[in-house]
């Protein structure tokens, strides 16, 4: 089976995050890290991988140049090749505009040797939209089962089971196909010395959106369908009140609620 | 509004059997606000017993889809179809309530028909004839605002975020029967097996004015918790390590990779605020947090912190806020 993984690198969701006034992430570099929810989804792919002898993992990342420490990430784990798709161009892109870069770059990978699967995260913690599986799914024609929280291929067909708000249900689809995973998928591993001492012997391929062979033009932000036009740190709140139980705490949650008519 | 919209607003009629959810009225009352015809879609059967509501609300036409099946509940084909309606009636905005579910049909709605889309999004509004929507990012500590470029204009705005309003004038929804084949839109998932959730006799969790949750501070005793829920009228809630331990449904997880909440009023009960439980409330009106250690991150965005023992705070404020309620 090959299988690629769809990994982004994001701010870490323990800095302080803050956003430009063009609406953009501001990366400083350095906090940045790999999206927690794309190690659920490289477990995924390395945990299929194992049920099949001879498969092959591919990472694959869109992004700026330190998003090539994702793909170094991944590698850790145990992916076995990695690319990393570098351009000027793609600074700005929206969801749309993303999933056309991962699709051809997906398609690349599919010129070497045909992909079964293509595994994401649920979303990725900077913008939190899950918007991205889908359209990507969408581009290359695949169906697309989302949201797994349990997943496995079988004879040529992977199953999921996903939990909505109103309902659990069961999808199945013959392969190729793409799933993206829930943070219920696994547990994912911490990449061991050995992982970490293979991952320095792999190159990460870099590809450029002309070796793709997609038009500049369509993506970053001259393709954007959207535009941030402000972006504003929320305002603190003021007037917070802390108290410690002297045994009345309960009377005074009680009266506060009434006072701010919350009830 | 200087230059008004060149098509009809359409809403995606989220329904439970022929009831439309609370959350369909808050998006009517958005659509209203553009000045253009508001227009339904709904899949499926019921509609009869929902045009009461409809016209209270003002939509002039539903797009009825049928012929789906089960195929409706999955993202590509009911997008595909979303798609079509929003063609053929040539609408400019496209408003559906920001559930997983509902994300990844307007992506697909998107895709099909190169719409802009913004989804989680808190307000919505019309500006100079263009579609604008509001925004919290990161863990609810950042206001953005997007102008949606396109001639469609897709927004998903989260349940709870405007007050629904009825119509000025109730309409008379005229029902147009829409009818599309699932098949050869190119290969799609099967749904194998689907379980509906029984409905809670407690307010929906992401449409709830008032939320309680408890964490692993509860240690797997929910019961103060849903007391107060209930005294307050509100939705009980919880974070990962809670549904993890089985100790209540994963529906009910709070946060970044559970459903996220704006009520007027959240309660926290032995939670410490990670940040991955934050995001999914940290927008809410009024924050309250009851937990016995000082230190926790969660009384930084507390408005109202009781450093105490969940299991007396809990009930006291239960009997208190009945006593007074007569
Ligand atoms: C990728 C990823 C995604 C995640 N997504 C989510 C998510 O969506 N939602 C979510 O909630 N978590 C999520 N988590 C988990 C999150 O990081 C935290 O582990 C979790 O929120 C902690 O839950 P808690 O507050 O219940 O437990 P703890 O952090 O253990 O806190 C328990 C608190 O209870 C207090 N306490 C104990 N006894 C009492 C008592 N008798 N009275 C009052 N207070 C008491 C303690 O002082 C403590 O502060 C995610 C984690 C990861 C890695
Ligand atoms: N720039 C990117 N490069 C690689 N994968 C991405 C990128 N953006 C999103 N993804 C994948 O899509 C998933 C969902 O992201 P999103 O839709 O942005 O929330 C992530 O978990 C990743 O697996």
């Amino acid at each position: 089976m090959r299988i690629v993984v769809c990994v982004k690198h994001v701010p870490d969701i323990q800095s302080d995050r803050t956003l430009g006034a063009d609406g953009r992430v501001v990366r400083d570099g350095g906090d940045g890290t790999l999206n927690e929810l794309d190690e659920n989804a490289v477990e995924a792919a390395l945990e299929l991988a194992a049920t099949d002898k001879g498969s092959e993992v591919v990472a694959l990342t869109v992004g700026p140049p330190d998003a090539e420490d994702a793909a170094r990430r991944a590698l850790q784990m145990g992916a076995d090749a990695a690319v990393h798709v570098l351009d000027d161009a793609v600074a700005g892109s929206d969801v749309f505009a993303t999933a056309t870069v991962l699709a051809a770059a997906i398609r690349r990978v599919g010129a070497a040797g045909p992909v079964d699967l293509v595994v994401t995260g649920m979303a990725a913690l900077d913008g939190l939209t899950s918007m991205l599986p889908v359209a990507l799914a969408a581009e290359l024609d695949l169906p697309a089962l989302t949201l797994a929280a349990e997943v496995a291929v079988d004879g040529g067909a992977v199953r999921v089971r996903r939990e909505l708000d109103s309902a659990s249900e069961v999808l199945s689809a013959p392969l190729p196909a793409l799933v993206s995973v829930t943070d219920q998928a696994n547990e994912p591993r911490y990449p061991n010395f050995k992982g970490i001492l293979a991952a320095r012997k792999k190159r990460v391929e870099v590809l450029t959106l002309a070796d793709l062979g997609v038009d500049p033009a369509t993506v970053g932000t001259a393709g954007a369908r959207t535009q941030v036009v402000g972006a504003a740190a929320r305002p603190v709140r003021e007037n917070r009140v802390l108290v410690t139980d002297d045994g009345t705490a309960g009377l005074k949650l009680a009266a506060y609620l009434v006072e701010r008519k919350l009830v | 509004m200087s230059a008004p919209l060149s098509g009809p607003v359409l809403v995606l009629l989220d329904h439970h059997d022929d009831a439309v959810r609370p959350s369909v009225l808050e998006l009517l009352t958005a659509a209203r606000s553009f000045g253009a015809p508001v227009h339904g879609v709904w899949f499926g059967d019921g509609l009869e017993g929902a045009l009461d509501a409809l016209a209270g609300a003002g939509v002039e036409q539903v797009h009825r889809v049928g012929g789906l099946g089960d195929a409706a509940h999955l993202a590509a084909p009911a997008g595909d179809a979303v798609a079509e309606v929003a063609t053929l009636a040539r609408a400019s905005a496209l408003l559906v309530t920001s559930t997983f579910e509902n994300k990844e049909l307007a992506t697909r709605v998107g895709v099909r028909t190169r719409a802009g889309v913004v989804v989680d999004a808190d307000d919505v509004a019309l500006e100079d004839g263009r579609v604008v929507a509001e925004k919290t990012v990161f863990a609810g500590t950042w206001t953005t605002r997007c102008v949606v470029t396109t001639p469609l204009a897709v927004v998903a705005l989260k349940a709870g975020s405007i007050q629904a309003e009825p119509a000025p004038a109730p309409s008379t929804p005229q029902v147009v029967d829409v009818h599309v084949t699932p098949s050869g839109q190119g290969r799609v998932a099967t749904l194998v097996e689907r379980t509906e959730r029984p409905a809670s006799v407690r307010p929906e969790l992401s449409e709830a004015q008032v939320v309680v949750a408890g964490g692993r501070g509860t240690n797997g005793d929910f019961s103060a918790v849903e007391e107060l829920a209930d005294v307050l009228g509100g939705a009980v809630g919880a974070t990962r390590v809670a549904t993890d331990e089985g100790w209540i449904g994963h529906d009910a997880q709070i946060g970044q990779t559970g459903v996220t909440v704006a009520p007027r009023l959240y309660i926290g009960a032995g939670i410490s605020g990670a940040v991955h439980h934050r995001g999914g409330m940290q927008a809410s009106g009024t924050i309250v947090a009851v937990n016995s250690d000082p230190e926790s991150p969660i009384f930084e965005i507390a408005d109202f912190g009781i450093v105490g023992d969940l299991f007396t705070v809990l009930p006291q404020a239960a009997a208190e806020l009945r006593r007074l309620q007569g």
